[in-house]
């Protein structure tokens, strides 16, 4: 995995609540026994025109379609953010996308922690600071961006204004050093050994 | 020190405190399914790795196929046919039990899991899937999880997190007469949100869950997700040990004497500590219809749609009339008498035995209304079997419902079938979310008893009328 440590970009408000997975990626549009090449059904239901079911264009008033958010790596929303579903299709199709972070009030506990295993930092705000960071890039996105630190874990918006975020220290120093999750934790494959050891004459019904 | 139902597992599993505060938890079990058990083992596969104990480790088929009968390995889902096959293969490969289409103890995920004993109290058990939660029925921890922990699981036994804070709801009082456990989460969710419980373990509580059969309690945990739960779970009791017993997988002999012992200690100290509680009276229950995009947007059949100054600021109101537009509603709009075009009962919510018979007792020598679709999707080959021996399928039939093989179907487009745009459903499943039952598709969930009734009427309809007679039966029985 690629190391988060700084990060300067274009930041698209979505300033709604309930954003869940089925909105981020509908499942039809998850073609693929793969983890690559989903940023084409990224909100697809709201970003392309259809007739019946097949596609016929981008849908002109959609965010992601405007030119001024092109090339956008930050997306900005609100409660409960990628609540739903739990597939990692949707971190996958943001990622492919172009996004690297995602600041929200708060985030779907699965969607969450699919966002860290995968190199996607979400970022927990309050919707005051959720405001002020949209209002400070409102006009002119493209050169109004946000600087975002997660050394400092600290926000910067292009008025100069800094905002801290907390992040689990577990996760954050994962992403820091772009490390696998897999592989970290077979570093305890001998404290996983001796639990299942004593768990197998402790719950031996549990065990199959 | 006293502790809660979730702490007596939790701690019961720790593996290791790590430094950062986060805890490496062992998991007893691990079930797949094709749309990402296929994705999961072929990526452990690509990296080199191996399932640590396939014998823990269970799969289905239930996103991708279709459900119409005679079924096969291809669906209407692009490209669904490769997930089926690499299902297939690399279950296969790893050498774990695969209870694949053709097999008589298949089904929808966490309806086998409970079926054939696989999930038992105590358990920790994890499957790619939201819904997982469901299995804290059974008294165990079902963790919902991404496709790389799925994978970090099944390489290592472990997941590693922080411990969740904790949330008990208790339900006290009885549930009205047409008021089932989907109306008592569809109301506990609209009174708190849908981010009510955000990241909580959950432990449902007091006389009218105790008071729940096992059927009704894997609804009630089931929607513990879209309460934006980390798990739902009720502390197992005589019902709960009764259901578990001689199941395929559960322990026998003197095992389960083991088992029962320590089972019996499995519920929350009397004076344990939650991070918040929540009480529900139960007498105001109604049956509970959604009118919106979210499982919060529910109200009471009788009741109407909330008005614009029941929400606080222009954004909210935004997003309250966004969601009536997707919906074709208006603000203060009643829902009784709301023209429906299909009715849907299946999904791992709603679509077993006792649901069908809620449903049937409605149907029983009645007709769906005209130019209404209604179906009904058997969540598992065993609860079809068993419905079919009662001759359930033929009240379905005759009334005008399709009767379906199991499989997750109409609840989010699976194997690729979904309803028409506009077209206004009554469903029994969990999610109402904007295009989840097909694209534009308008989705109002409810009890499969509300949509049996619904389907009859042609609109909306209180159970507690149109079933009147059907309950009035099933009560003197």
């Amino acid at each position: 995995m690629e190391p988060f440590r700084q990060l300067e970009g274009i930041a698209v408000p979505m300033l709604i609540d309930n954003v869940d997975t089925d909105q981020i990626i509908p499942s039809r549009e998850m073609k693929r026994v793969s983890k690559t090449g989903l940023g084409q059904g990224l909100f697809a239901g709201w970003r392309y025109t259809y007739d019946g079911s097949k596609k016929t264009g981008d849908k002109p008033d959609f965010v992601l379609n405007r030119a001024a958010y092109q090339n956008a790596s930050i997306l900005l929303s609100g409660r409960n953010f990628g609540c739903g579903s739990s597939r990692e299709h949707a971190v996958w199709a943001l990622e492919d996308y172009g996004f690297r972070v995602v600041i929200a009030e708060s985030f779907g506990r699965i969607f969450r922690s699919n966002c860290a295993r995968n190199g996607l930092l979400a970022i927990v705000l309050p919707a005051a600071a959720i405001a002020a960071l949209e209002a400070q890039t409102r006009i002119d996105p493209q050169n109004r961006r946000l600087l975002v630190d997660l050394e400092a874990c600290e926000l910067r918006g292009p008025d100069g204004s800094t905002f801290t975020f907390d992040i689990a220290e577990s996760d954050r120093h994962m992403l820091l050093n772009g490390l696998d999750y897999i592989d970290f934790t077979l570093g305890f494959e001998a404290d996983i050994n001796r639990f299942v050891e004593a768990d197998r004459r402790a719950r031996p019904w549990a065990y199959l | 020190m006293s502790r809660t139902l979730f702490d007596k597992i939790w701690d019961a599993h720790v593996v290791e405190k790590l430094d950062d505060g986060s805890e490496l938890v062992y998991l007893d079990r691990v079930f797949l399914h094709e749309r990402t058990g296929s994705v999961a083992l072929n990526s452990l596969a690509e990296t080199g790795r191996k399932v640590r104990n396939p014998a823990q480790v269970f799969a289905t088929m239930d996103h991708i196929i279709d459900t119409f009968p005679g079924r096969g390995d291809t669906t209407l889902v692009p490209g669904g046919e490769a997930f089926i096959k690499t299902m297939r293969r690399t279950a296969t490969e790893a050498g774990i039990t695969l209870f694949d289409i053709d097999d008589a103890r298949h089904g929808i995920t966490h309806l086998i899991s409970a079926e054939q004993g696989i999930t038992l109290p105590g358990l920790i058990v994890a499957c790619p899937d939201s819904h997982t939660c469901t299995l804290g029925a059974l008294g165990a921890v079902g963790w919902g999880i991404g496709t790389s922990d799925c994978e970090h699981v099944m390489a290592t036994e472990t997941l590693r997190t922080s411990k969740p804070g904790q949330l008990r709801v208790r339900f006290d009082g009885r549930l009205g007469n047409g008021v089932t456990a989907k109306d008592m989460i569809l109301h506990l969710i609209a009174q708190h949100s849908a981010s009510g419980a955000a990241g909580l373990a959950l432990e449902y509580a007091g006389p009218a869950v105790e008071a729940l059969d096992m059927e009704a309690r894997f609804t009630l945990c089931n929607m513990a997700v879209e309460f934006g739960a980390f798990t739902g779970l009720i502390a197992p009791d005589a019902t709960t040990l009764a259901y578990v017993e001689s199941r395929r997988y559960a322990p026998r002999g003197d095992m389960l004497e083991r088992a029962r012992r320590a089972w019996q200690e499995l519920r929350s100290d009397e004076d344990a500590v939650f991070d918040r509680e929540i009480a529900i009276d139960c007498a105001v229950i109604a049956p509970t219809v959604t009118w919106g995009t979210s499982p919060q947007d529910a109200v009471a059949v009788t009741g109407t749609i909330p008005t614009l100054d029941s929400y606080p600021d222009d954004e909210t109101r935004a997003e309250f009339l966004s969601a009536l537009d997707y919906m074709g509603l208006e603000p203060g709009q009643a829902l009784l008498g709301l023209k429906l075009d299909a009715a849907f009962i299946g999904s791992c919510t709603n679509s077993r035995l006792s649901d069908l018979r809620a449903a049937a007792a409605i149907l029983e020598g009645r007709k769906v209304a005209p130019g209404m679709r209604a179906i009904c999707t058997p969540g598992s080959q065993q609860v079809k079997r068993a419905a079919e021996a009662e001759g359930l399928d033929r009240v379905f039939l005759d009334a005008g419902f399709e009767w379906r093989e199991p499989g997750c179907s109409l609840c989010f487009n699976a194997g690729g079938e979904g309803f028409g745009p506009g077209e206004r459903v009554i469903s029994s499943t969990n999610r109402n979310f904007r295009g989840r039952q097909g694209r534009g598709t308008r989705t109002h969930l409810a009890s499969p008893a509300s949509v049996a009734a619904s389907a009859l009427a042609g609109c909306i309809a209180d159970v507690r009328e149109t079933g009147h007679h059907a309950m009035d039966a099933a009560a003197s029985h």
